[in-house]
């Protein structure tokens, strides 16, 4: 078994002597993309021309289907199916494993008369247009015995219990420590439920072969799509083919697929031809998952020095009645700052609400909105400075496991950033500072996220004309996966950009897990750099073998790659001459990585440090964001270019989460009341005035082979807490209710006389 | 009904139902997929096209309300291998991550260089002088093209970009 | 959508005519609105006359020194208008704090006063509604929103216009120049289009069926200052948790009703030397408040306040 000892060696992503490795290079598919010829799922062309799906949504929270009236939707024009539970093709009972290893179980589609969420998919139209589809779906007659929906989660706190499997962590005695503490902080703040919204709305087309189903779809991870998908077919997992090669945008909401892709492949196999299906904007609202709202105390006490001698940070939260996640917005604080005595936990609601998931840095998106302002106040309280406050905190090793930290920059992060940013010009007074109309205000929040590894495997080919071709079930939601691939690639074979392809998004490709948790780059990466590794080897192999190689009969080992040149001291050829005579048919190898068995003996983090300046209208309680600066410790950066692009997309979502994001049940009818991008309002251009990320030098060699972290999540890990700190700055008012809109925020400017 | 568009130069003469949407006409019955779907209520932007010239969300017109108009798409703009300057700019920036905004917010850029030219005010200036390209322009101006990945401040940097180079 | 019939008008006289001898016809102008409606069925009509094309797109001076708005002329048209920009310029900073510029592009004059609420109620059709459905109830009443109406709402409705524009307009005393079905031409003021729910919040304007509207006028340049101000969640592309119009001695506001709401006891106690504060005080002193739209109280008589200051520089 592998140990992080064995990733100390060098390597060609290591020796980086093309340079690849970090350069901002421009997105590999982005040719593609910017010209509109990149096919997302529901764009791809099926064999012959498709037929149209569109799904109806139960009109209530919770209950049964009593009634349905499909006659005059199947006598519309152009009508080809309706589905109800009553006449979708059987399938086998939700979470059916036929074969034990899939990593998904069955997902049927209109399974029963049971409605549980609003929103839920109950019925399926398909016609021969997409009109005609969306037209006689809305003559679905459907009649129901509703129940009161249980979805007011602040007032059924009652009904919460620990998450399964969890317990609270204490280290020391925190009641006593916070008690005996000399200054002490206890507020507590609500996070609202927040959509998505990834641009392309979830889509499907699937058709059939034989009897195999091709399916595109738009997920985040390929495996447990192409195994539910079998086995809510009930078929075999090599029977379905599953492809996701360009994907409109995850953010954890694509983690899983949804009955777009059951409904496609059952009706494409009932129809004989192909189906296409794609939720509304409207249905992605209910229909798929959402970040479940939260309710956090924090609990701090310090001593006069600064130095915090209690913390805690409990968290309140919900899921779907049938459903078994839990935001876990503490974990992060058990990492981030010293303190000896520590509570940390987590309760969760069950309500008729649609089914809460990931979203973009789940934990500590919604966690640091509480800490991170807490912190704030906490520093105030004391009369220090913030960042100040946070370096008197600085722990040795991992506050809670005692681990040694693998890499931790955090005082690095807020130190550069202070300085960058002019963090001097900020007056700990609030309220002090005036342009025009606006109110200015400084504020800074910590980040983290932590670091993750997981098992993949990756192949490459080289052919005869010197090309490099990488395959992995891998997929890049936006994330620059296509990009870095390629980079690893043509840096570890010596071979220009140009000179590489990269096929990803299909399950008939060797296995990665998929865009999530910011463990993409790192564990994609790594099975990459294996495999190329690997062809190194065989090539370098196949050279001294070969009578006819310049290399011939020399020490494999010391084969060098290069400008597409293989070389042995002085003697070389090109890849491609070597290719063409050795191995005409090309050559293909895979390669693997796993998490290092003593991997956990550290505490492996990301962090980072954002600084705001906000613009607050005492008038209208109206936000606007004039700058903001994030920087970053996250290992080896692969490409300053796309992560750049995904760190300063995490801060915006942070804006966002600060200022906009937040939807909220309607209490009698168990609907969410924003349903589409009108009445849920995420964050646009205007809202966004200079920003930036700047990521600090650092190698992780605990990490993995390349000494990299991932960047997904780690933007959005406290940027909203420093735009609410900048507006505390700004005008003094504090609001621990997010979204902060002038609603909310008028109130405390009238109350401070502006 | 009979109805006639110029998509990019070429005319398609089809005969339609009058609920097609020009979006849906565009993905639907002419294969160019370029334009996108992202709410289909003009609240996202990304079906953005230009229609004779001018920006328009094109999933809120009907493609029969079009007969006889001109319409260029991201397609129209450029392709892969001969990339319109606003497209060039966009991948050098990395104005796009996952991409489906992309198409739309590019027309849109189109769109709004033109409309500065033209001296249309927006609401990041004031009203009565001429109108200017600045980054607080691009900003307002570009705000009905939601990039959920935020890409904005590339985005910005982008369209300055192609503006400079632009004739 | 419903399966609908479609013709292109060619002349306006016929147009009207055709609307008021077609059963469920309705006119499409830019389509933003009716099209939105449309897709969710909350608009059904059977047959829609194209009037986008009618050459009633132009903006020309009248005899009297004001400006003649045709109704087709799009929203971007108006707001660069240079007679506008100079003289009106509150229509035009109205225009540009209104949706995106790719809607303005589309969007005509004529359908910018009639466009409907974004009341989430009004939109999700699981939703009693009695702007959709006369006498089914209104959801929005025991719902928990913010954009609810504070002036002139009624047991049967609470939504709120979304206009901008129209706020500046009935701020410039503007009227509206219509063809009725008969094809006579009338003018009123736009104040009198539209209408309060009251028990009716599917009627939403004084309009006869088939009557379109051609035209809007303003009158002369009026005296004083002019400033435009808007309230909203996101620096742009949202509708105003409150606006404020002014032009010189008068105030109109959006988002606080069912219509443009012209606030004349506000102008009337201002006149009398009342303070902006007082002023609003008098105009709001009947509003009717929920735990989630009272903060459109101070909202609006703040920006009253500020806007009046920013006018009067």
């Amino acid at each position: 078994m592998s140990s992080v000892q064995d990733w100390e060696a060098p390597n060609p992503v290591k020796d980086n002597r093309s340079g690849l490795i970090g350069k901002g290079v421009d997105r590999y598919e982005g040719p593609l993309k910017v010209t509109g010829a990149a096919p997302y799922a529901y764009e791809v062309t099926p064999p012959s021309p498709p037929a149209y799906g569109v799904m109806v949504g139960a009109e209530i929270a919770t209950g049964r289907i009593t009634g349905v009236d499909t006659v005059e939707a199947e006598a519309a024009p152009g009508v080809l199916a309706v589905w109800t539970h009553r006449n979708v093709p059987a399938q086998p009972p939700r979470g059916t494993k036929a074969h034990p290893r899939s990593t998904s179980g069955s997902r049927p589609a209109l399974e029963s008369d049971r409605v549980t969420y609003f929103g839920q998919p109950v019925a399926f139209v398909v016609a021969d247009t997409l009109e005609n589809a969306t037209a006689a779906a809305k003559l679905v007659r459907l009649t129901y015995t509703a129940a009161d929906p249980d979805v007011d989660f602040p007032h059924r706190l009652d009904a919460a219990g620990m998450p399964p499997g969890e317990q609270d962590t204490e280290i020391g005695d925190f009641e006593a420590g916070f008690a005996a503490s000399d200054v002490k902080l206890d507020e507590t703040w609500t996070t609202p439920i927040q959509n998505h919204c990834q641009m392309e709305p979830c889509a499907s087309v699937a058709w059939w072969e034989g009897g195999k189903c091709i399916a595109h779809t738009s997920v985040q991870m390929v495996k447990p799509a192409q195994h539910g998908l079998a086995e809510t077919l009930g078929i075999g997992r090599d029977d379905v083919h599953l492809l996701t090669r360009y994907i409109g945008g995850g953010f954890g909401g694509k983690g899983q697929t949804y009955d777009d892709l059951t409904l496609a492949a059952l009706a494409a196999r009932a129809l004989g031809r192909p189906v296409k299906v794609a939720f509304t904007r409207q249905q992605m609202m209910h229909g798929t998952i959402h970040r479940p709202a939260t309710i956090q105390r924090v609990r701090l006490g310090a001593g006069a020095d600064g130095r915090l001698n209690a913390m805690s940070l409990m968290t309140w939260t919900h899921c779907q009645r049938d459903g078994a996640f839990t935001e876990h917005a503490s974990n992060f604080a058990r990492n981030l700052y010293a303190a000896p005595n520590r509570l940390t936990g987590h309760r969760l609601v069950k309500l008729d609400l649609p089914h809460a998931g990931a979203m973009r840095a789940p934990g500590e998106a919604s966690g640091t909105l509480s800490l991170e302002c807490a912190m704030d106040e906490l520093a105030e309280k004391l009369g220090l400075d913030p960042i100040e406050l946070r370096i008197r905190n600085e722990p040795e090793v991992d506050p809670e496991n005692g681990r040694p930290f693998s890499m931790r920059q955090l005082v690095r992060c807020m130190k550069e950033g202070a300085q960058l940013f002019g963090w001097d010009r900020r007056l700990p007074t609030p309220g002090q500072v005036r342009d025009g109309r606006w109110l200015v205000g400084l504020g800074m929040a910590a980040a983290i996220r932590g670091n993750f590894l997981l098992p993949a495997k990756c192949s490459f080919s080289v052919d005869a004309d010197g090309v490099i071709t990488v395959r992995q079930g891998m997929t890049d939601i936006g994330t620059g996966t296509y990009t870095v691939l390629a980079q690893i690639a043509a840096e570890t074979l010596g071979v220009p950009l140009g000179k590489v392809v990269v096929e990803i998004g299909d399950s008939e490709l060797p296995p990665a897990p998929g865009s999530g948790g910011q463990f993409g780059a790192a564990t994609a990466g790594s099975a990459a750099l294996a495999a190329g590794m690997n062809l190194r080897q065989a090539i370098a192999e196949l050279a001294v073998a070969d009578p006819g190689s310049p290399l011939h009969g020399g020490d494999p080992n010391a084969v060098t790659f290069q400008d597409g040149v293989v070389a042995l001291e002085n003697r070389s050829e090109t890849l491609a001459e070597l290719v063409r005579r050795a191995a005409p048919a090309g050559l293909t190898v895979e390669g693997e990585i796993r998490p290092a068995q003593d991997a956990q003996k550290w505490s492996q983090q990301t962090y980072g440090a954002h600084f705001c300046e906000v613009g607050v209208d005492p008038v209208s309680g109206e936000v606007r964001v004039r700058r903001m600066l994030g920087v970053f410790a996250a290992g080896r950066i692969l490409n300053a270019k796309t992560a750049r692009s995904q760190l300063t997309g995490g801060m915006i979502w942070g804006v966002a989460s600060a200022l906009h994001e937040g939807n909220a049940p309607d209490l009698r009818y168990g609907s969410l009341l924003g349903q589409d991008l009108g009445n849920y309002l995420v964050t646009v251009q205007a809202d966004v005035g200079e920003l930036d990320a700047i990521m600090l030098d650092e190698v992780d060699d605990k990490a993995n082979p390349m000494g990299i972290k991932g960047v997904g999540e780690l933007g959005n890990s406290g940027a909203g807490a420093a735009v609410a700190n900048a507006i505390y700055n700004a005008c003094g008012v504090r609001v621990r209710d997010y979204p902060i809109t002038p609603d909310k925020l008028l109130p405390g400017l009238i109350a401070k006389g502006w | 009904m009979r109805t006639t568009i110029t998509v990019n130069g070429e005319a398609r003469s089809l005969d339609l139902d009058p609920r097609t949407t020009l979006l849906d006409f565009l993905r639907e019955k002419v294969a160019l997929t370029g334009t996108k779907k992202g709410c289909d209520h003009g609240q996202c932007g990304a079906c953005t096209v230009l229609v004779n010239g001018v920006r328009i969300n094109a999933c809120l017109s009907l493609a029969v309300m079009h007969d006889g108009d001109e319409v260029t798409t991201i397609e129209g703009l450029g392709a892969p291998e001969a990339l319109h300057p606003m497209q060039q700019a966009f991948l050098t920036h990395d104005a796009f991550q996952c991409g489906y905004c992309t198409p739309g917010q590019i027309c849109s850029a189109v769109g709004v260089l033109a409309e500065i030219k033209a001296d249309i005010p927006s609401h990041a200036g004031d009203v009565g002088a001429q109108a200017r390209l600045t980054a607080d322009e691009v900003r307002e101006r570009m705000s009905g093209n939601i990039c959920r990945c935020s890409a904005y401040p590339q985005i910005v940097d982008a369209i300055l970009d192609a503006a400079g180079n632009l004739p | 959508m419903k399966p609908f019939t479609y013709e292109r008008a060619s002349d306006a006289k016929a147009a009207v005519q055709a609307a008021v001898e077609t059963p469920g016809a309705r006119f499409i102008a830019g389509g933003t609105n009716l099209l939105d409606l449309m897709k969710l069925e909350i608009e059904q009509p059977q047959h829609l006359i194209d009037v986008g094309r009618l050459p009633m797109a132009t903006i020309e001076d009248t005899a009297d020194g004001g400006l003649r708005i045709g109704a087709m002329a799009s929203n971007t048209k108006v707001a660069a208008d240079a007679r506008v920009r100079s003289r009106y310029r509150v229509l035009s900073q109205a225009i540009v704090s209104g949706a995106s510029g790719q809607l303005r592009n589309k969007a005509s004059t004529g359908g910018n006063l009639l466009q409907r609420t974004r009341c989430p109620y009004f939109y999700d059709t699981s939703k009693p509604c009695n702007k959709r459905q006369p006498g089914a109830g209104c959801a929005a009443l025991e719902g928990h929103i913010r954009e609810s109406a504070i002036l002139g709402a009624s047991r049967a409705c609470i939504a709120v216009h979304p206009s901008d524009m129209a706020v500046a307009l009935v701020a410039l005393d503007a009227s509206v120049e219509t063809l009725t079905p008969s094809g006579e031409t009338r003018s009123f003021p736009l104040m009198e289009l539209h209408r309060l729910p009251g028990e009716t919040p599917h009627l939403e304007t004084h309009l006869i069926p088939g009557e379109l509207i051609t035209a809007v006028v303003l009158p002369p340049l009026p005296e004083g200052g002019q400033q435009y101000r808007k309230a909203r969640d996101r620096a742009s592309y949202a509708t105003a948790h409150a606006s404020v119009a002014v032009v010189g001695g008068r105030i109109a506001l959006g988002g606080l009703a069912h219509k443009p709401w012209r606030a004349a006891d506000a102008e009337a106690a201002l006149a009398s030397g009342a303070t902006a504060e007082e002023a609003m005080g008098v105009e709001l002193k009947d509003a009717t408040l929920r735990d989630e739209n009272a903060f459109k109280v101070p909202l609006a008589t703040r920006l009253v306040a500020a806007t009046l200051r920013e006018a009067a520089q």
